[in-house]
């Protein structure tokens, strides 16, 4: 039985994550779409959801988890994002093809495709690094820089293109979920330093 | 003096022939020859299906497309022209079949068409329209409305002689 805090910790971010799926899952909106067009929404917010944990595991501060266990969970909830990104474009895509070609070339009417396909292209980079780091070679911090700035672009992409969206996500949950995922954001990069890239002494 | 050529008095008469001549309509022809076309907007060809039917109301009803169809440069109003509707409404995506129809301007170049209600699809409440006939430069709209509860959504066309 892990301790109280660190019980209360965990309850946190799992209720953080999961109170907007639940709530987009009362969205009136759900009645009128398709099994594949609800799926790619809820792949969506979900993805959003896994960008609060990622900053949190990246500056170690998740309690009950060693150095090498938030790495590792780290790597595969990068790996999950991936596969939410797909499902979302994917089941777009199926939903209406036409749209998401205007997305992917920057040529919507809706100002938040944009943002989201940067999002997407950011976060696609992210883990090519993180899959090349070894290969590359790069000193450690050179490589957490780069990996982390398009973390960045990642979660502000990610955040802008939620928050401009008329969906399933309830505006007040979705805007709590925004505002904690920019806050472990900022907070990991302070506590990581990561524009420090001087070598370790 | 040039500040005595400028006094209240030849003002007033200059106003009033300005105002005079505007009222006669001599004026009017200039401004009309004017009236831009409608530029396509982005998006608005999405799912389009040519051909929608011309039909009383799609589906159930309950929400109002309306609009108003007129001639580049002299802006006379162009009756029994198709504008086809389409949009993911509460009865079907837009892609479905179901959820295209179209309607004929009346005398004054209006339409009115009644649909089911449109609910956000893809980020926005939005609307498709097109005029694809042939006898005008082809245009497709894509209007969005200002709020979700909306019961109704206006586009309007200005064409181009092809």
């Amino acid at each position: 039985m892990p301790r109280p805090g660190v019980l209360a910790v965990w309850l946190a971010l799992i209720a953080a994550i999961a109170v907007p799926v639940v709530v987009a899952g009362f969205s009136p909106y759900l009645a009128w779409r398709s099994p594949i067009y609800i799926a790619a929404g809820f792949a969506g917010v979900i993805g959003l959801g896994l960008l609060l944990v990622q900053p949190l595991l990246a500056a170690r501060v998740l309690p009950g988890l060693t150095a090498m266990d938030s790495r590792m969970v780290h790597r595969w909830i990068g790996i999950t994002l991936i596969a939410m990104i797909v499902l979302h474009v994917g089941g777009l895509w199926i939903t209406s093809p036409p749209d998401v070609v205007d997305a992917l070339l920057f040529r919507s009417p809706t100002p938040f495709s944009a943002w989201g396909v940067v999002a997407m292209w950011a976060a696609l980079a992210a883990v090519a690094l993180a899959a090349l780091r070894s290969r590359l070679g790069w000193r450690f911090r050179l490589w957490r820089l780069a990996h982390a700035s398009l973390a960045l672009v990642t979660i502000l992409g990610t955040v802008v293109h939620a928050v401009l969206i008329e969906g399933t996500m309830e505006t007040v949950t979705k805007a709590a979920l925004c505002g904690l995922v920019v806050f472990a954001c900022v907070g990991a990069l302070i506590r990581l330093q990561v524009w420090d890239v001087k070598p370790r002494g | 003096m040039p500040g005595d050529s400028l006094n209240r008095r030849t003002m007033l008469v200059a106003g009033t022939a300005l105002v005079a001549t505007a009222g006669s309509g001599l004026i009017l022809p200039a401004r009309a020859s004017g009236l831009a076309p409608t530029p396509s907007m982005r998006g608005g060809s999405n799912n389009y299906r040519p051909g929608a039917p011309i039909v009383d109301r799609i589906g159930g009803g309950g929400f109002w497309m309306t609009g108003t169809v007129r001639r580049a440069g002299d802006g006379a109003p162009l009756p029994g022209q198709r504008i086809q509707v389409w949009a993911h409404t509460t009865e079907g995506h837009e892609r479905d079949p179901q959820s295209h129809g179209a309607t004929l301007t009346d005398a004054n170049g209006e339409f009115r068409l009644e649909m089911p209600q449109i609910v956000p699809a893809f980020g926005q409440p939005h609307g498709h329209l097109a005029y694809d006939s042939g006898e005008f430069e082809t245009v497709f709209l894509r209007p969005i409305m200002s709020s979700a509860r909306d019961k109704t959504l206006a586009a309007h066309f200005v064409l181009q002689p092809v």
